[in-house]
């Protein structure tokens, strides 16, 4: 799974829809590992604006990267977003991939177990 | 043919065997492949964007997505379909989840979805904790919050009859979506049904650097071969919603006894008409 799937992805159980604890969802014991995309650049400037970047420096700190910057890097028309920033956050958000581990929710403690890189989101029917 | 769905459900049939029949049937993938392309088509997304897949399968659809320079998260609720995609070394990040439980995101993060020939296990209710309409407002109730304002989704689907037909389209409706359907081939063995959705964006609003459809009717617009039949201008007695007294019903009910043989009074330009107060 990659990071950027991680920022997206919420609990999936009903009564945590109107939680703001359920997302994001911790990592806990993932393994990563790095598997090289191509890099587009358009790509990312066009995801940057639907990122939580809150959510990001909370997600990539328990994976262990810390040297995000506090805020997020904002375009403007003067200074448009440097390549090389730009490939840092295709590093993290498209090549760093979690293998195995789990993804436990903040609100209801619900633990997705991700395998071979698949989360496992199916629930038991009373959960829905 | 018989129909998968009226057998097992989605997680049952595609076992290991039926998902490796699945993915290697030169068949299938022809099939999957044109009609992923011809929703690509429809989504005429302009940038690479972020797209959901739902109902990915070992990732047949998923293939023309990546070289079409998208990144895609795909979801299936079989994991043998997914152990297939993952041989298959596909590029999309993959999950396992049931539609029917809903689309687990935060809202507003997907450009685009697409779906090829999945919607239609929607109709199912495998046990009787759920139902279907359930399943199904669930499913377009968190893909409609899922998408981006002015995202698009292109679903191909298999309706068995009318009925789901009716079942799925009404549902996207009720989720709040523009919905139109575009029919390939009508009329033949081989008629490919597809539902154009959209989120928000009144018509010629610019989202994105781009001008979005309101519905499929813009989407189309300018596609070769594409005949628009639009039902929603048939006027306010349309079908079904016929008052009870008007020119057309009465119009209808003599024709119903002409037609059982009774003795009916001929058409005039007075038949139906209002009669005014005397003055």
């Amino acid at each position: 799974m990659k990071i950027l799937t991680s920022n997206y992805i919420t609990c999936a159980v009903k009564a945590c829809k109107s939680s703001t604890l359920s997302f994001p969802l911790h990592f806990q014991d993932a393994e990563l590992v790095q598997e090289e995309v191509d890099f587009n650049a358009e790509f990312i400037v066009g995801i940057l604006p639907r990122i939580e970047w809150d959510a990001l420096i909370v997600t990539a700190a328990e994976l262990g990267f810390t040297n995000l910057p506090a805020q997020k890097p904002e375009p403007t028309e003067e200074a448009p977003l440097g390549e090389q920033v730009l490939k840092d956050l295709h590093k993290l958000l498209l090549e760093t991939q979690v293998t195995e581990g789990k993804l436990v929710c903040g609100n209801c403690q619900h633990i997705y177990n991700i395998h071979q890189g698949i989360a496992n989101f199916l629930l038991p029917n009373h959960l829905v | 043919m018989s129909r998968p769905e009226d057998t097992l459900p989605p997680d049952l049939f595609y076992n290991d065997t039926e998902s490796y029949k699945y993915t290697t049937s030169s068949r299938i993938k022809s099939i999957q492949s044109s009609m992923t392309q011809r929703a690509l088509q429809l989504l005429a997304l302009t940038s690479p964007s972020m797209v959901l897949d739902i109902g990915c399968g070992s990732g047949l659809s998923g293939e023309h997505l990546s070289s079409s320079g998208h990144i895609w998260v795909g979801m299936d609720i079989s994991a043998s379909m997914l152990a297939i995609a993952l041989d298959r070394d596909t590029d999309g990040d993959l999950l396992l989840a049931d539609m029917g439980q809903g689309v687990p995101f935060r809202p507003g993060t997907f450009d685009a979805a697409i779906s090829i020939s999945a919607l239609q296990w929607l109709c199912n209710a495998d046990s009787s904790e759920v139902s279907a309409t359930g399943r199904l407002s669930r499913f377009f109730d968190g893909l409609y919050s899922s998408l981006k304002r002015g995202g698009k989704a292109v679903l191909q689907f298999y309706p068995k009859n009318d009925v789901q037909r009716t079942m799925i389209t009404s549902a996207a409706v009720k989720a709040g979506f523009g919905a139109g359907l575009l029919e390939d081939d009508p009329e033949t063995k081989n008629k490919k049904l597809y539902l154009v959705l959209t989120v928000g964006a009144g018509r010629g609003e610019v989202v994105g650097g781009a001008v979005a459809g309101r519905d499929v009717t813009d989407v189309v617009k300018g596609m070769e071969g594409v005949d628009v039949i639009d039902e929603r201008r048939k006027g306010k007695n349309g079908k079904g919603k016929e008052i009870k007294g008007s020119k057309s019903w009465i119009l209808r009910k003599k024709e119903q006894g002409r037609n059982k043989g009774r003795a009916v009074k001929g058409d005039s330009k007075y038949t139906g008409r209002k009669r005014r107060p005397v003055f």
